[in-house]
């Protein structure tokens, strides 16, 4: 099968495969983001920080949520054109 | 809160549900659905994944370890962001294979095997019994919480509510759903009904939440300086239990039975995911936003040791706000009914198709696929839905109702979640087994119930506490909550470890030194790459399968309509006229794929094997299925050959058939025949042979009788000498006398002698001597007795007033034709192929005054001369051609 595809691609295809690895790698960036969290370091004392903490989680969360948001409605928008194809 | 006011609106908020799902339904079925199945409900539909647990207890989670609840949403969102990866996939499998549950889907998965689908039937009520029943309880807590005037004699009773709340959970979900069997049409009533459950609990959290932050405090930043100052800002962020439980809740989201239910088997379109991908995530976010600050706001207002799990519904109630109490009420409320009602479907349907209709299927053995099955799975399904209700009950009342109960949302993600290695290996890799799977979902389920779920009763509960602490039979490295001295670890990471890496190295090991099934590389590979085109080979041989029985199961199952409808619209593709197509293996699969629909694969797969026979998927198929056309070009050749073969063989078979058939039919006519024909002249003889022995008859008479007797004993001889010719000429062992004759000189012989032949008739003969000068190498005496009975036979018959007899001659290549032909009315059409044949004979015996063999002796004479005679139509009369070799060679 692969053999038949062809090697290069056109513009317009090339970009959907890319919005589509972007779709792929977009968990894999937020998992790092969520987990970075465990790397900070312990708070001395005083728990001061625990609001700045909610804030980063929820704008890490609204920024993964609009990124998916946006390749979502352009994935939508490809995929008549592209038909089922893996990969 | 007056008593009355809370009954009437729980009740009526329960009415109007009722309503939504009842006219959606209606909507439904009239075809109507449009934007009931937009994506937005589909979205908001996943919300069961929010239940009471996370709607009142992630403010209590929130009070006792600050950011940690975050990971029960941070999970599935990365989850449903990445849903090119997983989910994708997933809902493509469940609409393709039509799976009904997420048993069903692992059953599918390894080659339909009902062993799996038994085992995740049963860790999945397991898990979900203590879930169901921290749904009542919070009801109930609710409930007593928010009555503060109960009437005299009317004290809410814990366990009268929670009996309550479990029957009419139990009688809506009874209600719509199962109204229909096939997991394709979906229930749309119910997940409308959800979705409209999903609203209300989002806005009553989020009002609850806008009532604190500018109601209660002074805005966000107030909000922000209180958080930092209150005592939930002293949680540690312990770095295991944070990825432990973002990896488990992410796992739990597609592997609770109930988000499986409403993520694949209710999904109407497959674009709908790329909507929730986001949404989804939006709906969680927007869910636990205001968790903090109610939490810290909690604990700053309400009196010390008020349960926080209860902060959402007290704090506005304790602050005089009636109706937003109200409304965060009927929020809980919607988390817990909306969890029970889909956990309850999607269980029932597992155990209904895993457990109940195998067992009938095993007492009931044989392809008599009586009574309506359908109707007994509907029931099935309906008593399964009670009784999961009635466990969750049950374990309920049991466990009174206690704190235990608080961390059984997490127990049960890490039950479901041992379901993750055989889902993900069975999707991603074709190596991934049917033992491996069992193994890996059984050591992970036996593991969690001995380290957690067991445990999580308390000490002496089930497990003594030395046994807890020292390990069973004092065998340290066994001890529940420290396996393999894993000593300090949190119970519940702890338990999600070893469980799931024993499950994993189980499934793994299992699946690399097992060789799976047919059946099961099928189903793999149709798995694995569930993006190619439809890659499974049909798996059914053709033919088996009485279309017959297929129809009358179908309509069991499906109901009359539809199977009819499917059967029908088949037999039409195949240019079939009636109901009944060809039971071809394409079919057969696909009324497979549909009935798997209703009562899963594995009972589906059980139930075609019943009339099909067993699946025809060899390992050659298997091995073709990696070029998808090759495989079907040599398949179609192959059926092909087989086909003409068949075909050949039957045509041979009726030939010899409709030959045999004949000659009985000679033999008996040609045995009456010969009696008739004997006992004619006997019968005369003896009649005057009886008269002269009497000596009754004068000389005259004498000479008379005697002259008869002796024409009649002529006559019998005759026909004696000429069977005896017959059978001489049928066995070929005739003598030839080959010599060189001239033909006209043997025409001239045959005219001479068939004179005497009904000589008072005179008769014209038209003759062409020049033709007729050839000299032939042939048994000239034969030849001309087929001459003389031709011409006699001409004379005999020809009805012409004037008759004429015309002899052509023609020559061509090495054969010579003789033709005779008269002018009288021929023979009919519809005789002239059976004038040939023994005794045959057209008029009445008395008229011809022979036996009718002349022509079948001619017919066998000229076979041995290597030629032949026959009737020669279209002549104006009555025509034979002779056809024979001018020079006959001796026979080798």
């Amino acid at each position: 099968m692969t053999a038949r595809r062809p090697l290069f691609l056109a513009p317009a295809p090339y970009r959907r495969r890319r919005l589509r690895d972007a779709a792929r790698l977009l968990p894999l960036a937020g998992a790092f983001l969520f987990l970075l969290p465990i790397l900070w370091a312990p708070r001395a004392g005083g728990g001061s920080a625990t609001g700045t903490d909610g804030l980063y989680l929820f704008g890490v969360w609204g920024v993964l949520i609009a990124a998916a948001a946006w390749i979502a409605g352009r994935l939508r928008g490809a995929e008549p054109a592209t038909g089922d194809e893996e990969d | 809160m007056p008593f009355n006011i809370v009954v009437v609106s729980a009740l009526s908020y329960v009415a109007f549900l009722f309503i939504v799902a009842f006219v959606v339904e209606r909507r439904a079925e009239r075809g109507a659905a449009g934007w009931l199945r937009s994506p937005l409900v589909y979205t908001l539909s996943l919300s069961v994944y929010c239940t009471a647990w996370t709607f009142y207890g992630a403010v209590g989670y929130a009070a006792r370890s600050g950011l940690e609840f975050l990971t029960i949403y941070l999970g599935p969102t990365l989850i449903f962001v990445g849903w090119w990866w997983l989910l994708r996939k997933l809902v493509r499998i469940g609409r393709q294979q039509r799976v009904t549950s997420i048993a069903d889907l692992i059953s599918n998965r390894y080659g339909k095997s009902n062993l799996l689908g038994v085992i995740v039937t049963l860790l999945c009520v397991v898990a979900a019994t203590p879930y169901i029943a921290l749904q009542l309880q919070s009801v109930t807590l609710s409930f007593g919480a928010f009555v503060t005037d109960a009437p005299e004699g009317f004290l809410p009773d814990r366990n009268a509510t929670a009996i309550w709340v479990a029957g009419g959970l139990a009688l809506f979900t009874v209600l719509f759903g199962t109204r229909n069997l096939d997991a394709n049409e979906r229930h749309t009533g119910v997940v409308t009904a959800i979705a409209v459950e999903a609203v209300v609990k989002l806005v009553a959290l989020v009002a609850v939440g806008v009532f604190v932050v500018w109601g209660l405090a002074g805005g966000p930043g107030d909000i922000m300086a209180r958080i930092n100052a209150s005592p939930i800002a002293d949680w540690d962020l312990q770095p295991s239990r944070w990825a432990g439980l973002t990896f488990l809740s992410a796992a739990a989201v597609v592997t609770l039975p109930r988000m499986f239910q409403v993520l694949v088997v209710e999904n109407a379109d497959e674009r709908h995911l790329a909507t929730a991908s986001w949404a989804f995530p939006l709906y969680l976010f927007a869910m636990s936003l205001f968790v903090v600050p109610i939490a810290v706001v909690g604990l700053e207002r309400m009196p010390a040791g008020a349960n926080p799990d209860l902060f959402v519904l007290t704090l506005p109630l304790s602050e005089g706000q009636g109706g937003l109490a109200m409304l965060a009420f009927l929020g809980g409320f919607s988390s817990a009914t909306s969890m029970v009602i889909v956990a309850a479907i999607a269980l029932a349907t597992m155990v209904s198709n895993h457990i109940v209709m195998p067992l009938w299927l095993r007492l009931r053995p044989g392809p008599a696929v009586s009574g309506d099955v359908r109707r007994l799975v509907l029931a099935a399904r309906r008593l399964s839905i009670a009784a999961v209700l009635g466990l969750g009950y049950a374990y309920y009342r049991l466990s009174g109702g206690s704190s235990a109960l608080a961390s059984i949302g997490l127990i049960a993600f890490v039950g479901v979640a041992q379901i993750l290695p055989a889902m993900i290996g069975g999707l991603f890799w074709r190596g991934a087994t049917r033992l491996g799977a069992a193994a890996g979902l059984t050591l992970g389920a036996a593991v969690w119930v001995y380290s957690l779920f067991l445990p999580s009763f308390g000490p002496d509960a089930v497990l003594s506490a030395t046994m807890m602490a020292e390990g069973p039979f004092g065998i340290g490295w066994l001890r529940p909550q420290a396996l393999f001295g894993a000593e300090g670890m949190d119970p519940l990471i702890h338990a999600t470890f070893w469980s799931l890496v024993l499950n994993l190295a189980a499934f793994l090991g299992v699946s690399l030194v097992s060789f799976p099934g047919p059946v099961e590389r099928a189903q793999g590979a149709a798995f694995v790459n569930a993006f190619d085109a439809d890659a499974a080979p049909g798996g059914w041989s053709r033919g088996q399968a009485e279309p017959e029985a297929l129809l009358v199961m179908a309509q069991r199952i499906l109901g009359d309509e539809a199977a009819q409808g499917l059967f029908e619209a088949e037999a039409r593709a195949q240019g079939k006229a009636g109901i009944l197509p060809d039971p071809t293996s394409g079919f057969v699969a696909g009324l497979e794929r549909r009935l798997a629909g209703s009562v899963g694969a594995a009972t589906a797969h059980a139930m075609i094997s019943q009339i099909a026979g067993r699946a025809a998927v060899s390992v050659e198929d298997l091995m073709a299925v990696a070029d998808e056309a090759a495989q079907i070009m040599e398949y179609s050749a192959r059926l092909e050959a087989r086909e003409a073969e068949i075909t050949r063989t039957a045509r041979q078979l009726r030939e010899a058939n409709e030959k045999l058939t004949q000659l009985s039919v000679q033999k008996d006519a040609f045995l009456s025949q010969i009696s008739h024909e004997l006992r004619t002249p006997m019968t005369s003889i003896r009649a005057f042979s009886e008269i002269l022995r009497d000596g009754e008859a004068g000389p005259e008479e004498t000479a008379r009788y005697s002259g008869i007797i002796h024409a009649e004993a002529i006559r019998l001889t005759r026909l004696l000498d000429d069977l005896l010719d017959l059978s001489v000429l049928e066995n070929g062992t005739v003598q030839l006398n080959l010599d060189l004759v001239s033909l006209r000189e043997m025409i001239d012989g045959a005219l001479m002698a068939a004179a005497h032949t009904r000589p008072e008739r005179s008769f014209t003969i038209h003759r062409d001597p020049p033709t007729e000068e050839i000299f032939l190498r042939t048994d000239g005496d034969r030849l001309k007795q087929v001459f003389i009975n031709l011409i006699s036979n001409a004379r005999k018959y020809c009805d012409a007033v004037h008759p004429e007899l015309r002899i052509a001659v023609r020559q061509r290549g090495g054969r010579v034709m003789v033709d005779f032909i008269d002018n009288g009315g021929g023979i009919p059409k519809d005789k002239q192929d059976l004038i040939f044949e023994k005794f045959a004979r057209l008029t009445d015996q008395t008229r011809a005054g022979g036996a009718g063999l002349g022509l079948s002796i001619c017919r066998e004479v000229m076979a041995n001369l290597g030629g032949s005679v026959g009737y020669l139509p279209g002549q104006g009369g009555a025509a034979f051609r002779v056809t024979l070799p001018l020079r006959l060679e001796k026979a080798a």
